[in-house]
């Protein structure tokens, strides 16, 4: 590349900045990833002595019944929720991206984006109150699962669809116009031409809602009920009292699992971009 | 704007469905909820439930506005400090980040076309995995004896944050404002550094050959055309980072200790710890005031760039 198209990387000091700037940038992202694990193989009931190498903590683990539950239940309510919230998601998106104009499309706009910035206490405390006052009303829901699903959905579908709408995005419209003069109906250019077009952008948004889910805390305080403790519930009690072994092992479990299916999932779609691009 | 799509695709008879379900979702799950915030803040707590303020006796229908909570919040200077300073730590944050990540977001878009790619999975990995675990994980590497606390200790770092006042005594460094400051920096900065990306990997290269040209120095090609064209970007990191931090729980909770007043954790208080829905509604209401107009600017940022892209 010229000079010009790099500005600022002109002399040797300045290109050195910049790696050191990133690398920098990138041990602070990850410090914290790694102190997890390494301190989960740690024989000491402080978490920030060092006292050799042990496996005892993941044997607590797995004795661990209150972690366990809370585990199973997190999991069902996030795949539930990342479900439902790639389908309303997927349907937003294909709403805000074809349909330039309908009435009140700029409260659905914001309403999509509002959640996303939204600080989860406000999110939680006002779905809650609104919970409470139906139950007075007509005698249900009981707070519990469905609650905590019901809020996970509201917060994952709007960061599905803005990675569905993005992918949308960068489609070739022809494609699906070709389809319709070719006598194509338009649920069958939906079922034939856009949704496998956009299913990496749906696989993406569905991992990332699951993720999302897995990892609420605040919304799933203000929406449970009795008998309803979620996995981030009950690690955030503990986190509070002070530090404790048994979340490092966690921490590393979770972050084996997400790694291997995030490198799966993008080794996935980078042997179907690779077909796309060959075919 | 262009459309998208043919005429016929958009007429298809799915469109009421395809608006209609989500559409009714979020009026019924994000929107209503806030007017029974709204009413509610306005009520009292009876005995067991919150007082109605509609009531109808002997032919009569009364609307009663109780204005004591949104009274009491400006009486007790409890709230007003911890407003301050939510909105405080939450600028504080969004510097932070800004300071970090624009660099950061910089040198990602000018880094070689290949490797790029990679970049951006790094800064989305961390972001996978649990957030909550990631700010716990720095309740270990701040206290005594952790990683960092060992490298700021030995670098003398802690006294310059002592002169800035984030810390009291060099030696603690884990519940005060600085701890607070790291973990919300950590948990956000990938909000800043994403958009941001996005922004700086699409700017037009010819601009800054044309400002070579006509003879900037790449410094002054950088502040002059870089950054006046990265500022959609910097505004929707920005307010990504900063609307959020406002309300923050979770990482004052873990990371802030008793000190480090935040709205957030004051609204978690009355709701949780009083019972006091009414007063916890109206502190819920001032925060969505507070954060009303950043809202409307990051929604105005985000139809720009859509129009733009499309």
């Amino acid at each position: 590349m010229s000079r010009v198209t790099r500005p600022l990387f002109g002399t040797r000091f300045a290109r050195l900045f910049a790696k050191a700037w990133l690398l920098g940038g990138y041990l602070f992202l990850y410090l914290p990833i790694v102190a997890l694990i390494v301190y989960s193989f740690n024989d000491s009931p402080l978490p920030v002595v060092w006292a050799g190498f042990t496996l005892k903590w993941y044997g607590k683990l797995a004795q661990d019944t209150e972690m366990l539950e809370a585990l199973l239940l997190s999991m069902q309510i996030a795949f539930m929720s990342a479900t439902a919230a790639v389908m309303l998601g997927g349907m937003a998106a294909l709403a805000l991206h074809r349909y330039r104009r309908f009435r009140g499309r700029s409260l659905f706009n914001s309403m999509v984006n509002a959640p996303l910035v939204m600080p989860e206490v406000i999110v939680g405390l006002s779905l809650m109150l609104m919970l409470v006052s139906v139950q007075h009303a007509f005698g249900f829901p009981r707070r519990g699962m469905g609650t905590i699903w019901l809020g996970h959905v509201l917060l994952s579908m709007s960061y599905a669809t803005v990675v569905i709408e993005a992918r949308l995005r960068e489609l070739p419209p022809p494609l699906e116009e070709a389809a319709l003069d070719l006598g194509a109906r338009p649920w069958q250019v939906f079922w034939l031409i856009t949704l496998p077009m956009i299913a990496q952008s749906l696989l993406s948004a569905w991992l990332l809602s699951f993720t999302l889910s897995l990892d609420d805390v605040v919304l799933s305080e203000f929406l449970s009920g009795p008998g309803a403790t979620t996995l981030p519930m009950v690690i955030f009690s503990r986190a509070r009292l002070g530090l404790s072994p048994s979340i490092n092992a966690v921490a590393a479990l979770i972050v084996a699992v997400v790694s291997i299916g995030v490198i799966g999932a993008s080794l996935w779609i980078a042997r179907r971009e690779r077909k796309r691009v060959s075919s | 704007m262009k459309t998208i799509g043919s005429p016929k695709l958009r007429g298809a008879s799915g469109a009421r469905w395809v608006i209609g379900l989500p559409y009714l979702w979020l009026l019924v799950f994000f929107a209503l909820p806030f007017l029974i915030v709204l009413r509610i803040s306005f009520s009292e707590m009876d005995a067991v439930r919150v007082a109605d303020i509609w009531s109808y006796v002997d032919g009569t229908l009364s609307l009663k506005l109780r204005l004591a909570n949104y009274l009491f919040l400006g009486e007790d200077d409890l709230y007003i400090r911890a407003y301050l300073s939510s909105l405080r730590f939450a600028a504080m944050t969004t510097a932070g980040c800004l300071l970090i990540g624009y660099p950061f977001a910089y040198f990602m878009a000018r880094s070689s076309p290949r490797r790029q790619p990679l970049l951006m999975m790094l800064v989305m990995l961390p972001f996978w995995t649990s957030f909550l675990l990631r700010v716990y994980a720095w309740k270990g590497l701040l206290s005594e004896g952790g990683w960092v606390y060992g490298l700021i200790r030995a670098t003398g770092l802690d006294h310059l944050l002592q002169a800035l006042h984030l810390i009291e005594t060099p030696g603690m460094l884990m519940n005060t404002p600085f701890s607070l400051l790291i973990g919300m920096i950590y948990t956000y900065l990938p909000f800043m550094i994403l958009p941001l990306y996005a922004n700086l990997s699409k700017m037009d290269m010819r601009l800054l050959e044309a400002a070579a040209d006509l003879g900037a120095s790449p410094w002054v090609a950088f502040w002059r055309v870089t950054v006046p064209l990265s500022r959609a970007g910097i505004v929707a990191g920005s307010m990504l980072v900063f609307i959020p931090c406002v309300g923050e729980y979770v990482t004052p909770e873990l990371l802030g200790g008793p000190q480090s007043l935040m709205i957030g954790r004051v609204l978690w208080d009355e709701f949780f710890g009083n019972n006091d829905w009414p007063l916890a509604s109206a502190i819920a209401v001032v925060v969505i005031l507070l954060v009303l107009l950043p809202m409307a600017v990051f929604n105005k940022v985000q139809e720009q760039a859509k129009g733009r892209a499309s």
